[in-house]
């Protein structure tokens, strides 16, 4: 009667003892773990970088570096914009539908906000090359008579149009990642923090 | 299905075996008291600080322009990185002041005689080790009492006649303590002590599973088994011991982390001032001290004075600090009482003992003082080290006799 | 004999505890007190408008200062930021060390360890102790750092005063103050504003401080009950054992 008892007793305790004690080992670890995320220094370097696009014409690029990797400004004109919608055929993904590769606000024919400006991030999504700007017309660009101008990747030739989406047949399997930005002024955008949080 | 994999295991790695030889059935004296849980006690903060070491690592950079810097960054800017870094410093004090109430339970007991003397003479190999880690590990925050201190060590090398500059030097890789020596000081904390630390626990253990662990009255209890040949005052490890030292573990470890939220400098005792300045070869701090449990062989090396011993007061210091050391690798033979324990030893060992201990501390304190001060009584610092000095070898050179003289009394032939 | 040991060598370890804590300076004694957010926002204040023009402290960010002072990130930017365009920043002085180095003959030291280093009733004593002393290169001489290089940058407030020694068997010993021109602050508000910067150099010197202990009691309560729970479980298995 009394071992049945004890071993109840001794079952509970030991579970219970266990259970505590994990909890406690798992509070003394969890700092540990947290000791691996980005710190401060880290979290500054990669702080948000604001550019200043006052002195940026039609048709120039500018590119900043943010987290380490290029984000080119480019100021799209009338007709650079116009000839997006046609390509629609000759695109992988022309609607963006890779969630991923864009913020909500730039799942849109433009892939930004202001359709005028684009902001994307300059990282070939094949193997991380840095793609080159091909913004001349026709064969002139050596890519073909039916190039209407956007981004050609010297290191396996992946294409993107002017809106950073990526042509089929290419190695690159998605468009150009567009980073988290907004608007501070009409003439400055801060690259790193979304439209959402820098209204707030 | 457990049990097939653990079959399946057995069949090719002698898991079960191991578990039964060394837990589940190692039969260990049931009449263990609070002295004996400071050998796992250790065992658990030897893991800690290779944990918390590793994590370290992973910020700190071993380069003298950038350590300091590091070490800031890790209190500041990484997540948790205040709390890794008490967990180690502290850890550092709370490592010696578990082997040091493990090395004098093996006094009090008798756990250096034989047939222990092997785990005796492995643990004394491992303490010197530790001593080492941790004179490695003080250089890394490159502080300025870091700086200095090891300046002070490592030109003790250079008290060896004929080879000693040359010896520093190559101790050092610079004709100074530079970023060199930080380097390889790093290799050495990191990665050659804590390997040799954890193969010689291995060691340890291994030696002492041989023959059994001792108990508080001496006597062994192979010597009385049961119709099942096992020890009639033993008790298997598991679940007895395991249990016992989680409960030693949680009071422990409650010590332990009150001491790195509320006080983790403990005055100055586990993280000194000076070390909080870079270190700065143009400026020496006013007293250069080792953290506290490296005092006592301090003391010994500043109590020999004497400039007319041949070769010098620094290097008759540096053998008497040496010999303090090597002693202990002979104390299994040094003891020739016919008991082991102190329970059943006269009057002569336990005076000895008590007064060993009492001295130690003594020595301890006066490591961290200015030896032309008077901070006892009477006699100045010095005065009282050399005192010190003399009872430290007393203890151990004398024991052939007091051993042989004392009146003990009859062991038992079961535990109490 | 076992507590005779013990208490024995608790004995011999009492003097060394009170050593530990010795200094050999007469210091002032400063209550810190880090909840106090008011005072450490007008220390915040104080060390950035008037140390960091020479000193750095180059381990503290601007962001973390004002996160955890309570301080917004406009009041931030507007208020304390002059050196530095981004709140991840570390708060490093514009002074460049070879210019220091010529004009003061040393570079002023990083003040982000001080109140570690040399303790705060130090730091409240020395800002508390200059007097005006024609024979030094600043006009400036400082009671507990003979011949410091650093001038009096907050004389205006605290006033300008020269010492009367006396001389004894050759050395001189401060007999009193000479009251000179008046500050704009009374003692007692210098000895606040001062009190208020050495606690911010306090919780500059160690962040961590304001929350080690708090999460410190939550960990001793959880520790009382495994300790409570471990024990129970000990002796049930123990009953084993005669």
């Amino acid at each position: 009667m009394t071992q049945q008892v004890n071993k109840r007793r001794r079952r509970l305790l030991t579970t219970l003892t266990t259970g505590v004690g994990l909890v406690g080992t798992g509070t003394l670890v969890a700092p540990f773990v947290a000791s691996m995320q980005p710190s401060a220094r880290a979290r500054a370097a990669g702080a948000p970088v604001e550019v200043d696009i006052s002195k940026l014409l039609l048709g120039q690029m500018l590119t900043v570096e943010w987290r380490g990797k290029p984000v080119w400004i480019l100021r799209r004109s009338e007709r650079m914009l116009q000839g997006l919608a046609e390509l629609a055929g000759k695109l992988a993904d022309p609607d963006s539908e890779v969630l991923a590769q864009q913020p909500s606000y730039a799942k849109n024919p433009y892939r930004s906000i202001q359709p005028e400006l684009l902001v994307v991030l300059g990282v070939c999504t094949h193997l991380g090359c840095a793609p080159s700007r091909k913004f001349e017309i026709g064969a002139a660009s050596g890519l073909g008579d039916d190039w209407v101008g956007g981004f050609f990747c010297p290191c396996h030739g992946s294409t993107f149009d002017l809106a950073g989406r990526v042509y089929k047949g290419v190695p690159a399997p998605t468009n150009l990642p567009v980073p988290p930005y907004s608007f501070l002024s009409d003439s400055r955008i801060l690259i790193g923090v979304d439209q959402e949080e820098a209204s707030a | 299905m457990m049990q097939s994999l653990l079959h399946w295991i057995d069949e090719r790695f002698p898991l079960t075996k191991v578990w039964q030889e060394h837990m589940a059935q190692y039969y260990a004296p049931k009449n263990f008291n609070f002295w004996y849980y400071f050998g796992s006690l250790a065992l658990l903060v030897l893991v800690l600080q290779i944990v918390t070491g590793i994590l370290l690592t992973m910020h700190y950079k071993p380069d003298s322009t950038l350590a300091f810097a590091s070490v800031e960054y890790i209190m500041r800017d990484v997540p948790g990185g205040w709390f890794i870094r008490y967990l180690h410093s502290v850890g550092s004090s709370m490592f010696f002041v578990t082997v040091y109430l493990h090395m004098f339970r093996g006094l009090m007991y008798g756990s250096h005689r034989e047939p222990r003397e092997l785990i005796w003479l492995i643990g004394v190999v491992i303490y010197v080790a530790l001593m080492a880690e941790a004179f490695f590990g003080y250089l890394l925050p490159w502080g300025n009492m870091s700086y200095w201190g090891a300046q002070v060590i490592v030109s003790l090398f250079g008290a060896i006649p004929g080879i000693g500059e040359a010896l520093a030097e190559w101790i050092r890789g610079d004709f100074v303590i530079s970023d060199a020596t930080l380097n390889r000081f790093f290799a050495f904390h990191v990665i050659l002590l804590p390997l040799l630390l954890a193969a010689l626990v291995y060691l340890h253990i291994v030696a002492l599973h041989k023959v059994g662990s001792n108990n508080p009255d001496g006597i062994e209890i192979k010597k009385n088994k049961d119709k099942d040949g096992k020890p009639l005052d033993g008790i298997p490890f598991h679940p007895y011991y395991t249990v016992k030292d989680v409960f030693g573990v949680a009071v422990f470890m409650m010590v332990y982390l009150a001491i790195v939220f509320f006080v983790p400098e403990l005055d100055g005792w586990f993280l000194e001032k000076d070390n909080f300045q870079p270190a700065d070869i143009l400026q020496t701090p006013p007293e250069i001290v080792p953290l506290w449990y490296l005092t006592p062989y301090y003391s010994i090396l500043r109590a020999v004075t004497f400039e007319w011993l041949p070769g010098g007061a620094k290097l008759w210091g540096v053998m008497a600090m040496g010999f303090a050391i090597v002693l202990l690798f002979f104390l299994p033979w040094l003891d020739r009482s016919k008991v082991r324990s102190i329970r059943y030893r006269g009057w002569m060992y336990k005076t000895m003992l008590i007064l060993f201990a009492v001295n130690f501390v003594m020595l301890g304190y006066l490591g961290t003082v200015n030896p032309g001060h008077v901070d006892l009584i009477w006699f100045k610092n010095v005065t009282w080290a050399q005192i010190g000095l003399v009872v430290y070898f007393a203890f151990f050179l004398l024991m052939p006799i007091y051993t042989k003289l004392d009146r003990n009394k009859p062991e038992p032939d079961r535990v109490r | 004999m076992m507590r005779k040991l013990l208490i024995v060598i608790a004995l011999l370890a009492s003097p060394a505890l009170a050593q530990a804590s010795s200094n050999n300076e007469n210091l002032d004694s400063v209550h810190i007190d880090l909840a106090d957010r008011l005072s450490l926002q007008k220390g915040a204040n104080t060390f950035v408008n008037y140390c960091l023009s020479c000193h750095s402290a180059a381990y503290m960010r601007y962001e973390r200062m004002a996160s955890d002072l309570g301080i917004s990130e406009q009041l931030l930017k507007d208020n304390l930021m002059f050196a530095a365009d981004k709140p991840g920043e570390l708060m490093v002085t514009t002074m460049a060390p070879t210019d220091a180095k010529q004009w003061f003959g040393v570079v002023p030291p990083d003040l982000s360890l001080t109140a570690r280093s040399r303790g705060p009733d130090w730091i409240y004593t020395y800002l508390r102790s200059f007097y005006h002393d024609e024979s030094t290169p600043t006009g400036w001489n400082n009671l507990l750092f003979p011949s410091v290089a650093m001038p009096h940058v907050l004389h205006q407030w605290q006033g300008t005063r020269t010492v009367h020694f006396e001389e004894v068997d050759g050395n001189k010993h401060f007999e009193s103050f000479v009251a000179g021109v008046p500050g704009q602050m009374t003692e007692s508000e210098y000895n606040s504003t001062i009190r208020d910067l050495t606690n911010f150099m306090v919780y500059l010197a160690e962040p961590a401080k304001l929350v080690r202990y708090r999460i410190g009691f939550w960990v001793m309560i959880f520790m009382v009950v495994f300790i409570v729970l471990s024990y129970t479980l000990k002796k049930e298995y123990w009953r084993d054992v005669h």
